[in-house]
């Protein structure tokens, strides 16, 4: 793990590594768009607003998958102090915050034609809005620290303390039976019919690459700002 | 033992020269009467309303003497000179949050009882939100804490203070609202477990708040 400490060997392979992920997650969304609009039937009952779904979910996984992510980069900066952690977990808010919007978005949009109505204050959606509001709170209590590129210790203790929600909106839809439905798709199958789940599969891994490839950009950002910022002083002091 | 008294009394002290809890009390009767003027004078839809209305009004006046638990002790390094006692900042975050839910808590409670006139609450009603204050309230206090401890020291900590407590307060006020109801047993078990689970972690979030800070 303290292998990739040093930003050199980091950088080595974030910079080959981001074209890979930013193109390859661009022709999957771009392979599961086209698919979920033309190649897959639409619903018997919801229509054509099924196609929603290709988005919505990849975007719900990755709100939630994006501070599942910063706050294990959060425990890594707090426990081993690891020196890429608090940039990582730096990189994935913006990003982070964006998908949940995006997945509140698209679930409203959704939510019009088949339940009638813009916003319900039903569990899953509640704890989705309360996420996006934790995504704000932590990027600007990180930009008020005054650590560069990195956080602050006392911002990855607000990361932690904030993955308490992770798991409430995971099981909110089985906690509070409303309007939004129970998972469709668990380790035991899927509820959805294949003709419509199969393009779901390449939109989410597309996203799920586009996303990792914007927070190595993120990430290779901040280091390029530290060593700016590093030589600046070099030069001044020299 | 003896130390943590001495600290919940001295910042007891301090809070009364600053005001005591007239801020927190004054900002909330206000909100109480600043509602039936936006929603209009109907008894019967204040009395609906009400008591979530005092919810959140008691969360916003919560919200209002954060800023002082932690940061300025940490400022003037008395922080420092009790951790140099060997208090540890665990204790010393327990210490102030039970001084900071004296000082907000239980005056909310006693302010509670003309608010509750002015919103022509129901005398059941009124019991439940007491009881559910009275439990919800440390909760509160716990994650004003934490919050204050994450935020001493930082540029605009107040309105940042905001931001973050208020997203991690709204399983306190959809519980607290919830025990309303005329079945609200329910609602106040889980308030309970939200609180304690609150009073639970503060001391430890906060502690550690407060040790990374020293960096």
């Amino acid at each position: 793990m303290h292998g990739f400490a040093n930003p050199a060997r980091f950088l080595g392979i974030a910079k080959p590594l981001t074209p890979w992920l930013a193109w390859g997650g661009l022709l999957l969304i771009v392979i599961g768009a086209i698919a979920g609009l033309y190649f897959s039937p639409a619903d018997y009952l919801q229509g054509q607003s099924v196609r929603i779904l290709y988005v919505h979910v990849p975007a719900a996984w990755l709100g939630m998958g994006g501070w599942t992510g910063l706050a294990i980069a959060s425990l890594m900066q707090f426990v081993w102090r690891h020196p890429l952690s608090g940039i990582a977990a730096r990189a994935i808010a913006l990003p982070g915050a964006l998908f949940t919007a995006l997945c509140l978005a698209t679930g409203s949009i959704w939510g019009r034609p088949t339940w009638g109505t813009w916003w319900e204050w039903d569990g899953r959606m509640t704890s989705m809005l309360v996420l996006l509001f934790l995504y704000f709170g932590y990027i600007a209590l990180a930009n008020a620290s005054d650590e560069r590129g990195s956080v602050s210790r006392v911002t990855a203790i607000f990361g932690l303390v904030g993955a308490v929600n992770i798991p409430i909106i995971n099981r909110s839809v089985v906690w509070w039976n409303s309007l939004h439905q129970r998972p469709s798709i668990t380790l035991q199958g899927s509820s959805i019919d294949n003709a419509i789940l199969w393009p779901l599969g390449f939109t989410t891994l597309g996203f799920t690459l586009l996303f990792g490839a914007i927070v190595l950009m993120r990430m290779r950002a901040s280091l390029a700002e530290i060593k700016v910022d590093a030589r600046l002083k070099r030069m001044a002091a020299s | 033992m003896n130390a943590m008294l001495l600290i919940i009394r001295r910042d007891l002290a301090a809070s009364f020269r600053a005001g005591g809890a007239l801020l927190p009390v004054a900002f909330f009767l206000l909100v109480a009467t600043l509602f039936p003027f936006a929603v209009g004078p109907d008894a019967q839809l204040l009395a609906r309303t009400g008591g979530g209305v005092l919810w959140v009004a008691a969360l916003l006046a919560a919200l209002l003497p954060v800023e002082r638990v932690i940061a300025p002790d940490r400022d003037s390094g008395v922080l420092d000179q009790i951790a140099l006692r060997g208090v540890s900042d665990e204790m010393l975050a327990l210490a102030k949050m039970i001084a900071h839910w004296l000082g907000f808590g239980p005056p909310l409670m006693i302010a509670t009882l003309p608010a509750a006139a002015l919103l022509n609450l129901s005398g059941e009603t009124l019991g439940r939100l007491e009881a559910g204050l009275a439990i919800g309230t440390p909760g509160l206090a716990a994650l004003g804490v934490i919050i204050s401890a994450i935020t001493a020291g930082l540029r605009g900590a107040g309105a940042l203070a905001g931001l973050l407590m208020l997203p991690l307060a709204v399983p306190l006020v959809i519980f607290g609202a919830g025990s309303l109801g005329e079945f609200g047993g329910g609602g106040l078990k889980l308030l309970a477990a939200s609180s304690l689970l609150l009073v639970a972690i503060a001391p430890f979030a906060a502690g550690a708040a407060i040790r990374a800070g020293r960096e």
